[in-house]
């Protein structure tokens, strides 16, 4: 494989406490060099990319995807669903289990990660932690991890019973995989399609309460407490509401391994964004109130938010064009995550780009274990997003690399373009108009 | 507005709080209704279109049957009915049959639809059949919001869900304005003012109660929501000003002009259990509740009424019940918001 120089740009690596203009060398796959500007030893015949004026980070790390594949293909395929993250400057991304068939085996998770796949950048499995992920029986983690899956979880099924759950953490722990909980008390949402509220009373919709998401969050850190046990790992996916949250900063202040991601989208959107029944405004767990959505900022700028994760929900456009009630839930989120996060964390409520990039990158991949991932130190895997921090662009759901088009952010204004996208040392995506320059 | 605390990391609480405005990104604005002739919530109506419509339907009340036969001669207006319906249905149809349209019904039980099309399917081939405006009842609120995006036809909210039902809403405001008022053609917001009107039940479940407690208080009207915990939350009384709760019937009832009884939406009820007795005990209106407490107010009710839950035999038959004038004006009503469909500009005229 060509080696690939990175000079003039600004290389910010959170992990590393780096935030300084560095050359960076690209080869076989790896980081195999970082030096001051034009101080690069071996890069001869190295191809060069110009990055002056431009920032180099980790490539962006998404834990929580729905490539949609096996068994869903005219949402998503492994290959749109990677081409639309490498678009977004994501060199891994964590595929969700929800697939047809669910992703419970060994069998399933490699077909995922087959070459025949054509994935732009890396896939990691999240296997499912029961069978079918009906919440009863508990699949063979062990077999899960070895055929390549990151963690396990129900995701969209939440595990209500308190012994099966209990078991998952545990079984989990033991074979060193963390388990992802989709906290959603489904007794309390039953043919519910937004938040609980004034505003779903006055749309005549029925409402999820939040204590159906923040009551399974502490149930399952009451749990986590029980155990007893330094290796458990609860990771609480999607959170949104301040309760939860205020859930999750407790159990860390008690000292325990609980941690947490927020979608672009409750950090950004409330439940008034769902207007006059916009199925783009409709996902699980629901925008949230106000006081909710103000919660993720607040936790995300006091550092009890672990992880941005986009929950990347494609859908295909009939399927969004139906009554709200029936329309599925979810929404596309990998091209825009970086944008609305330097646009609105970093510009707006001043969020340093270093903590932005870590929450985008080094965080996820520590939280899921995803070695050589999330940060550009020499030997690392040579995953890598360089891009223009102050541009300003407009997103056109039109022009997506996803199969789906279901985002609320069509139209939107987003800062931060990305140039180059690089998964171990090969372009993966190239933004518009720029091209490298042999030398 | 509110304000956070940035900088209080709980892991590296070294920095000190900094308190910041957060500046959210803003709500679009609505591009509802895409067509001038659409009626989806009563919120889309000014006092003067409420005013127009009133007049037009006291018009077209005392119009010649045979002038009035012209003004949508041979139009065609389409019924799509997901739910069953006698009045609403019945009345729109007679409404335009009396403006001299053609009028065509797509029940969801004899229709492709029980074949799996979709709202937006049967919309458009209804478009394509020159349908001109589509009456649209269904079971999911929101529907019609659906229905005119993707047709840009005219669409006239029949009832969706448990959201909004609009041209119930004018039918019982010209029947109040018939019993307490001597104008019943115009409205300004002083109207109903010093009027107290209840809507009693499961307002939960209820659209009539949702246009109703939208569309009265604009008038000047104090709307009294009376109802148990399970059919009726208290943010409720937040859907917009002039709304209260009182839970006690009596006391409610001892201080209404107008009381609106609602039918128990047992086909809504979604697992949730209801003491039918206790209801009937603590808010059924009967004849001595309403001739101790209530003796001059006006008893409506938008149908299908179930005798002897929600109200008895003799209070619906009484002297103050409004119940089968609320089903006349429903016919001078949609008579109005069918003409205002097809002469606005979004109809051929």
């Amino acid at each position: 494989m060509t080696a690939l120089a990175i000079r003039n740009g600004h290389l910010i690596d959170p992990a590393a406490g780096i935030d300084a203009p560095k050359d960076i060398l690209l080869k076989d796959g790896k980081v195999v060099e970082i030096a001051g500007p034009g101080k690069l030893k071996s890069a001869n015949g190295a191809e060069v990319l110009d990055a002056t004026g431009l920032t180099v980070a980790p490539g962006l790390v998404d834990i929580h995807v729905h490539l949609r594949e096996p068994g869903q293909g005219y949402k998503e395929t492994i290959a749109t669903g990677t081409a639309a993250a490498a678009a977004g400057g994501f060199t891994s991304v964590a595929a969700m289990p929800n697939t047809i068939p669910v992703n419970d085996s060994p069998e399933t998770t490699r077909w995922m990660l087959a070459p025949e796949r054509n994935a732009s950048i890396r896939v990691f499995p999240i296997g499912a932690a029961t069978r079918g992920s009906k919440g009863e029986a508990i699949n063979d983690f062990a077999a899960l991890k070895s055929a390549g899956a990151v963690a396990v979880t129900d995701d969209g099924h939440p595990i209500l019973k308190d012994g099966v759950m209990r078991e998952t953490l545990a079984a989990a722990a033991r074979v060193g995989l963390s388990v992802i909980q989709h906290a959603e008390d489904t007794r309390l949402t039953k043919g519910c399609s937004m938040n609980a509220g004034p505003m779903a009373f006055k749309l005549g919709l029925r409402g999820m309460p939040p204590e159906a998401e923040s009551g399974l969050v502490e149930r399952d850190i009451r749990l986590v407490s029980e155990l007893r046990d330094a290796r458990v790992h609860l990771h609480v996916a999607h959170t949104s509401t301040a309760a939860a949250v205020a859930a999750v900063r407790q159990a860390r202040r008690n000292g325990l391994r609980v941690t947490c991601e927020v979608a672009p989208h409750h950090f950004l959107l409330t439940e008034e964004h769902v207007g006059l029944y916009s199925t783009h405004a409709k996902m699980n767990p629901p925008l949230r109130s106000a006081a909710d959505r103000d919660a993720m900022i607040e936790a995300i700028l006091d550092g009890v938010v672990d992880a941005i994760a986009t929950d990347h929900a494609p859908h295909a456009t009939h399927e969004k064009e139906v009554e709200f009630e029936n329309a599925p839930n979810g929404i596309t989120g990998l091209e825009t995550a970086l944008g609305l996060c330097l646009r609105w964390l970093h510009k707006e409520w001043k969020l340093p780009l270093g903590r932005v990039l870590s929450l985008l990158s080094a965080q996820p991949a520590a939280l899921l274990g995803l070695k050589g991932r999330g940060t550009l130190t020499v030997g690392s895997f040579a995953d890598v997003v360089v891009f223009d921090p102050k541009a300003e662009w407009t997103y056109r759901a039109a022009d997506t690399r996803s199969k789906s088009r279901n985002t609320p952010f069509d139209g939107w204004t987003l800062q931060g373009k990305v140039r180059w996208t690089i998964s171990e040392g090969r372009i993966a995506h190239r933004g518009n108009g720029q091209s490298s320059i042999k030398p | 507005m509110a304000t956070v605390i940035a900088n209080e990391d709980p892991m590296n609480a070294t920095a000190a709080p900094v308190r910041r405005p957060i500046h959210p990104p803003p709500v679009a604005p609505s591009h509802f209704p895409y067509n001038a002739g659409s009626l989806l919530s009563v919120q889309d109506l000014t006092l003067e279109a409420i005013s127009h419509l009133l007049s037009r339907a006291t018009a077209l009340e005392e119009m010649d049957p045979l002038a009035r036969d012209r003004i949508l001669l041979k139009r065609r207006i389409a019924l799509l009915f997901y739910e069953s319906s006698t009045r609403t249905r019945t009345s729109f149809e007679l409404a335009s049959k009396s403006l001299g349209a053609d009028t065509t019904l797509v029940s969801s039980l004899s229709s492709s639809i029980e074949k799996g099309e979709t709202l937006k399917d049967t919309g458009l081939t209804l478009r394509a059949l020159g349908a001109e405006a589509i009456i649209l009842r269904h079971n999911s609120s929101g529907a019609p919001w659906l229905l005119e995006e993707v047709t840009r036809l005219p669409v006239l909210n029949a009832g969706d869900g448990m959201h909004e039902h609009p041209t119930q809403a004018l039918l019982d405001l010209r029947t109040i304005l018939q019993r307490l008022r001597h104008s019943i053609d115009t409205v300004a917001e002083d109207t109903l003012s010093g009027v107290t009107i209840t809507i009693v039940g499961d307002i939960l479940h209820s659209r009539v109660a949702r246009s109703n407690m939208l569309l009265l208080p604009r008038l000047g009207a104090q709307v009294v929501l009376c109802g148990p915990l399970p059919l009726l939350p208290e943010l409720a009384a937040g859907v917009g000003p002039g709304i209260a709760i009182e839970r006690d019937f009596e006391s409610a009832l001892g201080r209404s002009q107008v009381v609106m009884m609602l039918r128990i939406q047992a086909e809504r009820l979604a697992g949730l259990q209801l003491d039918l007795e206790e209801y009937k005990a603590g808010y059924q209106l009967t004849g001595q509740r309403l001739a101790a407490l209530a003796p001059s107010a006006v008893v409506m009710h938008p149908g299908p009424i179930i005798r002897g839950m929600e109200l008895t035999a003799g209070v619906a038959d009484g002297v103050q019940s409004a119940i089968l004038e609320q089903v006349r004006n429903g016919v001078a009503i949609r008579m109005a918001v069918v003409e205002r469909a097809l002469t606005m500009n979004g109809g051929r005229a």
